[in-house]
């Protein structure tokens, strides 16, 4: 009779020892990035152009045209995403039609990143002329963030009690009125949590801007959206594949800024989220 | 606290009709993307199916620069590398779901969590990156390969890819077997070992099935870490040892390649070509994923 139990306990432990397999490497990945990027990071690394074959000098224009990218892709992403949410949320009703809206948004989420460059370029950069620009990138990975940003706030926009709607109504609100008033403010850090999540998404992808913004070496700033700049993770992908004799450490110290911009913002992300949970009153 | 405003029915009328319309259309754009993304693939793509005759388009050998545009080593590639990934992934994250949900202290459960949405955080050339320089010379060393850049570097880095989908998913997919199951299992003298494993997660298996589905949606798609370090050999992965020699997917194909190619030449249409496929590939994975969620609702009564 003690058997089954012997045989519980062994299966718990084994249950612990693989998730400590799956969570283990994530930390291994993120410590040797740190301990051998470390070395390379320095004020001049983070503010320099690039320099004697990107073998000297800093990554700023990377880092300055993945900041670009990303704040082209919130502008973009975030009307056209919150939006859609408040759409799905609060006026759909179960018809096929929103079941179509439903599916494309699933589709959109699995459709591979490199397939979003091959559109980005067949339609922003050469049917509508825009060439390889920060426009024409941060419309690509606008449509590629909206799945991840409409799936987190519908969540929130779900949460807020059926009851706040009605209450609303029944002080003579208009539905657009409860919508502004009542239901977004409640459902703000989730919709914020959604954004960032998407955004940080966006922030470090790489196929989808192959082909529609990213320059292999260029050493100055973007000076309109129609520019094509460098970015930080395309970046990374030319000095640690495509320039051979590249520095060890200057490669580790571009993983280290990328993985610690991402990870920032996910931290943020966290934060909200647990803060306002913790916070909310229903 | 809220200011509600007093409608004026004259003033509020018109606006709450164009803002209506306008969040309806919103809406509706999602699938507009979808289509025009469609589109875009077709108009680049289909002229690489009548000027490429078929039996070169499906044949096994891929050399662009002789006009060899065989897309089957590609596609045996992409599906080797996602298998390897699969059959990895899975064990790895049914195992670590279970653990979240139903064994897992409060404090442990408190760590796993975040660290997983970290990973899912973790930008692909970055695991790439990795890859690279850790896990290939890793594995050159162990297996004593000529190059640690094989499918199953590739597989393996995918695996951990994939993982943060199959977990979150499978988790929710534990978490809406009511506990009413669990109770009846632990009444009828099962250990809490026996319940998960004959009672829980056989209630929850369509949502596993999904959460597989999803996490393979998710390899077969990877590009930039795939490229990185499955070595980029475009060629037929016929024999066991493939696993350990170096593939080229899909995905890397059109990433290494569209740089390179002059628009509008039959090299240019033929990587659009392959992006219809994966398109449809992964547009028919999640199709049956999404299946499997709607069949799950409609069964309402048993969750």
């Amino acid at each position: 009779m003690m058997n089954r139990y012997w045989v519980q306990r062994l299966g718990f432990t084994l249950l612990s020892l693989i998730s400590l397999a799956v969570v283990a490497p994530i930390l291994v990945v993120i410590g040797i990035i740190v301990v051998k990027g470390l070395g390379a990071i320095s004020w001049e690394f983070i503010t320099a152009m690039p320099f004697d074959g990107m073998k000297q000098g800093g990554i700023f224009p990377a880092l300055v045209g993945t900041l670009l990218l990303t704040l082209g892709t919130a502008l973009v992403a975030i009307p056209i995403g919150v939006g859609g949410t408040i759409y799905l949320a609060e006026y759909a009703r179960d018809t096929w039609v929103t079941r179509c809206i439903r599916l494309a948004i699933v589709n959109l989420s699995g459709i591979p990143s490199i397939v979003y460059g091959l559109f980005g370029l067949g339609m922003f950069v050469l049917f509508l002329r825009m060439g390889t620009s920060i426009l024409a990138g941060a419309l690509t990975l606008a449509i590629m963030t909206l799945p991840v940003i409409i799936s987190t706030a519908e969540e929130a926009l779900r949460a807020v009690p059926t009851e706040f709607r009605t209450v609303s109504a029944s002080l003579g609100g208009t539905r657009w009125q409860g919508i502004r008033y009542i239901i977004l403010p409640q459902a703000l850090p989730g919709i914020i949590t959604g954004i960032i999540l998407g955004l940080l998404r966006a922030a470090g992808e790489t196929a989808p801007i192959l082909f529609t913004v990213a320059a292999f070496f260029l050493p100055r700033l973007p000076q309109s959206p129609f520019d094509p700049t460098m970015a930080l993770p395309y970046h990374l992908y030319v000095i640690s594949t495509q320039v051979p004799g590249m520095p060890l450490q200057i490669q580790h110290g571009t993983a280290l800024v990328l993985l610690a911009l991402v990870l920032s913002m996910n931290l943020v992300a966290t934060i909200i989220r647990s803060y306002f949970r913790r916070r909310r009153q229903w | 606290m809220v200011a509600l405003k007093q409608a004026k029915a004259a003033g509020t009328d018109w606006r709450e009709f164009v803002i209506e319309a306008l969040i309806r259309m919103l809406g509706f754009s999602t699938i507009g993307f979808v289509l025009l993304i469609f589109l875009f693939l077709l108009r680049e793509g289909v002229p690489s199916f009548y000027k490429v005759p078929f039996s070169n388009l499906f044949g096994i050998r891929w050399y662009p620069t002789f006009d060899l545009f065989g897309t089957l080593p590609l596609l045996l590639g992409s599906v080797l590398v996602t298998v390897t990934a699969i059959l990895i992934a899975l064990p790895l994250g049914v195992a670590t779901a279970v653990f979240v949900r139903e064994v897992a202290p409060d404090w442990a459960r408190e760590i796993l969590k975040p660290m997983i949405e970290v990973l899912a955080g973790i930008p692909s050339v970055v695991l790439g990156f990795f890859g690279m320089h850790v896990v290939a010379p890793l594995i050159r060393e162990t297996l004593g390969t000529p190059t640690g850049l094989t499918v199953f570097t590739g597989g393996l880095v995918l695996a951990y890819m994939a993982l943060p989908t199959i977990i979150s998913v499978a988790e929710d997919a534990l978490d809406a077997v009511p506990k009413s199951f669990r109770d009846a299992g632990l009444a009828m003298g099962a250990t809490q070992w026996q319940t998960i494993w004959r009672v829980v997660v056989p209630a929850a298996r369509s949502g596993i099935t999904t959460a597989v589905m999803l996490g393979m949606g998710r390899a077969i798609g990877e590009t930039m870490a795939v490229m990185m370090v499955t070595g980029n050999a475009a060629r037929m992965p016929l024999s066991l040892d493939s696993l350990f020699k170096p593939a080229r997917t899909m995905t890397a194909t059109i990433a290494a390649e569209m740089g390179e190619v002059a628009q509008g030449s039959i090299h240019y249409h033929a990587l659009f070509g392959i992006g219809i496929i994966l398109f449809l590939l992964t547009f028919l994975i999640n199709l049956v994923a999404a299946a499997t969620i709607f069949k799950k609702q409609r069964r309402g009564g048993l969750r």
